[in-house]
């Protein structure tokens, strides 16, 4: 397979402050790939050096094989879906589509049919005359997408571009981004800072952080086992307990517990172990439980979703958020009740500091 | 439609003398102007029955229309290279990072903030030294006039229409302009389809404004103007002296209804630019 995009060794200096530090990444052609971070952790400015709307200040940037480094965007073969889509407010529908044919000097006739093929692709039929201000938000970012897919790029870049939706629209469009993907068999690089667009849409994902590249994996692998406690955290819901290693069995938690947990740490090293609120089970007390996979505590809030219950557990030294989903028949609890909290030995994960 | 914070009772009724009050400042001297321009009575301030003998004295007059051909002639060219210059100081302020950027800009507004007066005692200096530099270098016998208040004109236009213009510029997102060279525009494409048709309403009101201030200056304009050359406003402010007669009033009228003119226009070539 060939490689969309490489990036070696980039950096991105603004004045002082290092926006993208040293990162070295590779997307494939035809993935979806998302970056993901924190505001400011860096993902725009990587997004954008990809563009050419950014120059890197060190390091080797590579698309299909062409070093593109210092190249302008507009000689450059990959187009961006803004964040704010960035539609010409001046122009309709029908010419922000074929805005870039134009400026490369296709013909008028193809132009406009290829603008309206595109159109039709994104179910916007019936509103080519329409100007921008017109539409609504959904429409709108159609637009941009048809804006960016006419010119047919290598490679499709897009910055936050379902933010602005709202909760239902944004999952349609989640479903519908990742089937138009499939259909135009390019690579997509996809910025985010929401981990469950992240998880649902993408083949890999790059988690980011103060400007360096923490993770780059499937959305399985970043879920199950994070690099460290940054990922851990960042990805999902996560009850982290601070500990260090006994050996590679057992951690020992910072009030003295041991607790069974897999590791490849040298003895001594300070981890945090990951327990996600899902993957353990409330019961009332009982001292027969297995002490290596459980803790004692008592429930002191508790929030009803709906389709689950959030225990919030307190133990001597810290909480633990426990999820149990909503079956028919399961044992409900009260704030003040005393229980013993389980997990199995393979649901947790140990991360680094 | 009322509502708690809507006026009520006598703050009502003060409110709305208040508002007639105003316009009746603004308006009722222009409406004596038009009156007395039509006023047959030599007297200024006497109406004398109907006539138009005053507005075809202004034809008649070859003084008068020379004037105002003058005026036009500048104002054309003082609002072309103005808000070609004032445009572009404008996109360097505003989309672009050089040296001494902050020097610039403090500098570009000065000529906003100077009086009148001190502009023109400086101009007529500059004018002077200038000429009788190139006097004594090339042998050049140049005199003030056309030239001469044409730059003291642009000088002053710039700052104002780049104020206008960066307005509008400050307020459109560089992602236009981000998006236009993604999709392949270079720069200049970049600039003729994306920024200038959504910064045009910022320069056609700074070239409205550059054309108005130039028709309308006085003080500049008479340090500057040198021998035999004056424009409308001078003009008219010559005849004053002169003694005043109605003749004053319908070259008033002329200039007030042109400048109106033009004004209705830019706001309707505004409105069908925007329904179109």
């Amino acid at each position: 397979m060939t490689a969309a995009v490489k990036l070696k060794g980039i950096t991105k200096k603004f004045g002082d402050v290092t926006a993208v530090d040293n990162v070295d990444l590779t997307i494939e052609d035809g993935e979806f790939f998302s970056l993901l971070g924190p505001s400011g952790c860096g993902k725009t400015t990587t997004l954008r050096m990809i563009a050419g709307l950014e120059f890197p200040t060190e390091g080797s940037l590579s698309i299909f094989g062409e070093e593109v480094g210092t190249l302008a965007p507009n000689k450059r073969s990959v187009n961006t879906v803004f964040q704010n889509y960035a539609l010409f407010p001046h122009l309709t529908v029908i010419d922000n589509v074929g805005f870039g044919l134009k400026m490369q000097g296709v013909a008028k006739k193809e132009t406009k049919e290829r603008a309206m093929e595109m159109i039709e692709l994104v179910q916007l039929a019936g509103l080519e005359t329409r100007k921008p201000s017109q539409m609504s938000g959904g429409q709108q970012q159609r637009v941009a997408l048809a804006r960016a897919l006419v010119n047919q790029p290598k490679v499709l870049l897009l910055d936050e571009p379902l933010g602005a939706l709202d909760l239902k629209l944004r999952q349609e469009m989640q479903l519908e981004l990742k089937k138009l993907q499939r259909d135009v068999g390019i690579s997509f690089v996809f910025v985010t800072h929401d981990q469950e667009e992240a998880l649902t849409m993408s083949d890999r994902i790059a988690v980011m952080h103060e400007g360096k590249l923490l993770q780059v994996a499937s959305p399985e692998e970043i879920y199950e086992s994070p690099a460290n406690r940054f990922v851990a955290d960042f990805i999902g819901r996560t009850n982290l307990l601070d500990g260090t290693t006994a050996d590679n069995e057992t951690v020992v938690l910072s009030n003295g517990t041991s607790i069974r947990a897999q590791n490849t740490f040298p003895q001594g090293t300070k981890v945090s172990i990951s327990i996600r609120p899902e993957r353990t089970k409330i019961t009332q007390r009982s001292e027969s439980s297995d002490p290596y996979s459980s803790v004692q505590g008592t429930v002191e809030t508790i929030t009803y979703l709906g389709n689950a219950r959030v225990y919030g557990v307190k133990f001597t030294w810290l909480s633990i958020e426990v999820r149990e989903e909503n079956r028919p028949g399961l044992e409900v609890f009260n704030v003040g009740d005393d229980v013993t909290v389980h997990w199995e030995y393979d649901a947790i994960s140990v991360v680094e500091d | 439609m009322s509502n708690a914070v809507e006026p009520r009772g006598l703050s009502k009724v003060g409110l709305q003398i208040n508002g007639w009050l105003v316009y009746l400042f603004f308006y009722a001297p222009i409406v004596l102007l038009v009156i007395f321009s039509f006023s047959e009575s030599r007297n200024v301030g006497k109406w004398g029955g109907f006539t138009l003998s005053w507005y075809e004295q202004f034809i008649d007059s070859s003084n008068a229309r020379n004037a105002l051909e003058n005026s036009i002639k500048i104002a054309i060219v003082v609002t072309i290279i103005s808000v070609i210059l004032g445009t572009m100081s404008a996109l360097a302020l505003e989309r672009f990072t050089f040296k001494g950027k902050r020097v610039f800009d403090a500098l570009l507004y000065l000529p906003i903030i100077i009086p009148d007066v001190t502009m023109a005692v400086m101009l007529l200096l500059f004018f002077g030294e200038f000429f009788e530099i190139l006097d004594n270098l090339f042998g050049l016998q140049l005199r003030k006039g056309f030239w001469s208040i044409s730059i003291s004109h642009i000088a002053f236009n710039i700052s104002f229409v780049s104020v206008v213009v960066r307005a509008r510029l400050a307020g459109m997102s560089t992602d236009l302009e981000e998006a236009a060279v993604d999709l392949y525009a270079s720069r200049w494409k970049a600039f003729r389809h994306v920024t200038f048709p959504q910064i045009l309403p910022g320069i056609a009101g700074g070239a409205l404004l550059a054309m108005t201030l130039s028709l309308d200056d006085v003080v500049i304009t008479q340090f500057v103007a040198g021998p035999g050359w004056t424009t409308l406003p001078v003009y008219v402010f010559g005849l004053i002296r002169k003694g005043v007669t109605p003749l004053i009033n319908s070259i008033s009228v002329i200039m007030l209804v042109s400048s109106m003119l033009l004004v209705g226009l830019s706001l309707l070539a505004e409105r069908t630019r925007r329904g179109g």
